[in-house]
């Protein structure tokens, strides 16, 4: 690796949104001829990252330079000129138009001012040979598979850029052979001496193809390292995280409540999403899900929760068999679900935070009872009042509010049905500390009175300070149970490294 | 063969198909005189169908165009009743006009990031408004050049007559299809209805090309409005009311999916000549109601959008096919 001037410098990049700081300060060097991971959870500021180098966003501080000169991209279009091209997990690509225009969009070879197809096409033939992909370039992008269409995006984005390649998770979405076709394009393309950031949650891929990673968690940066001197626990450690600025206990509660299973699930799964599972949900329990974004751990929550059926095994409440076809039966059964993803998939941000609590509650009641003015406005203002959900009052839209707030909002919603089993991807993602402190009060509270609770979090810390069993997701199975004192970061960290060989 | 020109060999297959039927009950409707007229009496739905397409294509829809037609004759007609103007230089002031009113809905649909559809429903309002304002009478146009016009015509072999306007349409249709396939205005509409996002992230100039849009649509309009006053040698702010939805339909029954990126400027000329034959047809036979035109669109455009949905879905199928495996995406 040629050790001279850096290809990319960025230094102390930090970009900031109201409530939250997404980048803190961030250093990133990136050299000709390397590939470089960019790793960390949701929320850890990667994409962020990115996004201010291709000028995506602005960024609100720190500096970027490319080839020694600093660069200030206000859009994409610029930071492509400027030779910073990105090919994204979803092809950025015109489906309707032919592999050739999608190459040439923009700069189609043209005689007396009418396109000459015959050169379009040749030079788009020209361009994909490099590639090793020798295909009808006339044909629409959408004939082709996907792993197709991302080479073609990097053979856009490479032939437009040509200095600094970003690939923001290209093997999402591929298959095993695809994954090696692409990584062949991208060691050539390294060969040529294009700077490359690779982003992927694959641990495996990571470890291929990188010749650095860096690490980044809740907007700063973690560290920078060559791939030769880190293992897989190392990084784990890094991605995760082990100190947390709070005090927090050594392992896990012991106060595990005695009896019979309140909710057993037998050999619970879905084909293609997560492998069968035992699970028995005690009242008065929390049970913690730990394991990597993708392994498996959002999937089990809306597996339980029906938002994709389980297609094998089967639930029963006290030996009574429980339907869980559908988060209708589900909330039925006293299930609630707070999703990962707030925005998209919890909170109406136009209603208001009346409207949002009291959602749930008016579903389970059916459309033919609705619940009463004056009792939705004194449910609001108890559950404000509670959960401490700082609005200026009931009738503000829920958009309005900051996220941990906005978190708060959902809980209540759950709470108002009053479940016996809680379920919740990530509580604290996205929150400031101090909002971060209150959910982790609520759960132990809602715990100590009886509800059971299933907690989704990449804050092992976290997860450790609450749970009294820890249950860890790999590669779409659950793959190791933690009890009482066994539950420990370390223990945790260890389950989520382990070689897939050596869990077999 | 690809899945995207299946729409447009439908329309042919039916075109031919219909012809067919139509030649064996009445013989003579294979006469160049029959085509002459079809040419001529849909040559201003034709010039008014190229910009519709554009339109579609960008994944927009342009429902001004009839009143703009009809707010052109009148303003033709009452230009050339009130002033000494040559009808060259009317024509040329109401195609700047037209042009410009296209662009300025185009400007506000980019700028205000508005539904193409409430925008140009305004405009379809304001054109007719427009033409109320100038006249509420059909207003006769009788000038000596209009009498020159409506004289220049070429005598296909059959005694067919290619009008002046028959020519100016497929005019149209030629440089449309030459704009759409072989200039980079034309792909870039191509990439508005891939998705507008994507067209910018790759660099199309999306505001340009929007307003470029509508612009051309507005530009069409005024010469199909131009046309249509020497086809009825009159300007009435009543007429052509709906003639937008005839445009939309030639469209979509042309092959052009109606939600943008797809479609071909030759299929429209098919559609609006598909359109035509019926009303041929019905006129031939002298007993059916000329409703019956309608009823036969609308089936037609039914089995069209079904067809386009089917052909959307198998695409869809494939991909999923080719994609291969379960292995849920997170």
């Amino acid at each position: 690796m040629p050790e001279n001037r850096p290809l990319l410098h960025a230094t102390a990049v930090t970009k900031t949104f109201p409530g939250t700081v997404a980048l803190d300060g961030v250093d990133f060097t990136l050299h000709s001829g390397e590939v470089h991971a960019l790793l960390g959870e949701n929320g850890a500021g990667k994409s962020t990252l990115i996004k201010c180098l291709t000028g995506a966003y602005r960024r609100d501080g720190g500096e970027i330079l490319l080839d020694g000169r600093p660069i200030d991209p206000r859009d994409t279009l610029e930071a492509q000129t400027l030779g910073i091209g990105t090919v994204y997990q979803e092809v950025n690509l015109l489906p309707n138009l032919s592999v050739a225009e999608n190459l040439c969009l923009g700069h189609q070879p043209t005689r007396f001012g009418m396109i000459s197809s015959r050169a379009m096409s040749r030079s788009a033939r020209q361009t994909l040979a490099q590639y090793g992909l020798e295909i009808d370039v006339t044909r629409n992008l959408d004939t082709y598979s996907v792993a197709v269409q991302q080479v073609v995006a990097i053979a856009r984005a490479v032939s437009l850029s040509g200095k600094v390649l970003i690939l923001d998770e290209p093997t999402a979405s591929l298959d095993a052979l695809e994954v090696r076709m692409l990584f062949d394009v991208v060691r050539a393309l390294k060969e040529r001496g294009l700077g490359i950031v690779f982003i992927s949650h694959f641990l495996d891929q990571v470890f291929e193809i990188s010749d650095r990673i860096t690490v980044l968690r809740n907007g700063k940066l973690v560290g920078t390292q060559a791939i030769a001197e880190i293992d897989r626990t190392r990084l784990v450690n890094l991605m995760l995280g082990r100190e947390l600025e709070q005090e927090t206990r050594e392992s896990g509660r012991t106060d595990r409540p005695e009896g019979e299973a309140m909710i057993r699930f037998r050999d619970f799964g879905r084909g293609g999403r997560i492998a069968p599972f035992d699970l028995d949900i005690h009242a008065g329990e929390v049970v913690g899900v730990a394991g990597l974004l993708g392994s498996g751990r959002t999937e089990t929550a809306e597996t339980l929760f029906g938002v994709t059926p389980h297609d094998s095994g089967a639930a029963s409440d006290a030996g009574k068999p429980l339907h869980l076809g559908s988060p209708r039966d589900a909330i039925a059964g006293g299930f609630g679900f707070c999703p990962e993803d707030r925005k998209s998939d919890g909170i109406i941000g136009d209603l208001s935070v009346r409207e949002n609590i009291v959602l749930a509650l008016q579903a389970r009641r059916g459309w033919t009872k609705p619940v009463p003015a004056r009792e939705q406005a004194a449910m609001a203002d108890e559950f404000i009042r509670r959960l401490d959900i700082r609005t200026p009052d009931a009738e503000k839209p829920v958009g309005l509010l900051s996220g941990g707030n906005q978190q708060k909002v959902m809980l209540a919603r759950w709470l108002a049905t009053n479940p016996r089993f809680l379920i919740l991807d990530e509580p604290t993602r996205g929150i400031d500390v101090g909002a971060h402190a209150e959910i982790i009060r609520l759960i132990e509270e809602l715990c100590a009175r009886g509800m059971a609770l299933l907690v989704i979090s990449s804050e092992l810390d976290e997860l450790v300070a609450y749970s009294h069993r820890v249950i860890v997701v790999r590669d779409r199975h659950h793959v190791a149970e933690l009890v009482g004192a066994e539950i420990t970061t370390n223990n945790m960290v260890a389950a989520i490294a382990a070689d897939r060989e050596a869990a077999l | 063969m690809n899945a995207r020109t299946l729409p447009l060999l439908a329309t042919m297959v039916i075109f031919l198909a219909a012809y067919a039927v139509c030649y064996v009950q009445f013989p003579a409707m294979l006469s160049t005189r029959v085509i002459g007229n079809l040419l001529t009496d849909n040559a201003f739905l034709g010039i008014v169908a190229v910009g519709m397409t554009f339109v579609i294509l960008s994944g927009g829809i342009d429902l001004s165009v009839g009143s703009v037609i009809a707010f052109s004759g009148v303003f033709i007609a009452v230009l050339l009743r009130d002033t000494g103007l040559h009808p060259l230089v009317v024509f040329a002031m109401l195609l700047v006009l037209t042009t410009l009113f296209g662009a300025a809905m185009g400007a506000i649909i980019h700028h205000l990031e508005m539904p193409p559809f409430i925008v140009t429903l305004a405009g379809m309002f304001l054109a007719r408004g427009m033409a109320y304002v100038l006249s509420i009478d059909s207003v006769p146009i009788t000038h000596a050049f209009y009498d020159q016009l409506q004289g220049l015509y070429y005598v296909m072999p059959g005694k067919g007559r290619l009008t002046l306007i028959g020519a100016i349409m497929l005019a149209v249709f030629v440089a449309g299809m030459l704009v759409a396939h072989r200039t980079r205005f034309g792909t870039n509409v191509y990439a508005l209805g891939g998705g507008v996002q994507t067209a910018r992230l790759m660099g199309v100039p999306v505001q340009r090309t929007t307003i470029r849009i509508y612009a051309l649509s507005g530009f069409l309009a005024g010469l199909s409005g131009i046309v249509f006053s020497i086809y009825t040698s009159a300007g009435y702010s009543l007429a052509t009311v709906g003639v937008e939805l005839d445009a939309i339909a030639a469209v979509v029954i042309g092959g052009t999916l109606l939600t943008g990126g797809s479609g071909f400027v030759a299929g429209t000329l098919i559609g609006v000549l598909i359109m035509g034959l019926i009303q041929t047809y019905i006129i031939f036979d002298g007993t059916l109601s000329s409703w019956w035109t309608k009823i036969v669109i609308g089936i037609l455009l039914f089995a069209f959008i079904v067809l386009q949905k089917g052909l959307v879905w198998l695409t869809s199928q494939r991909g999923l096919a080719m994609r291969g495996g379960p292995g849920g995406t997170r």
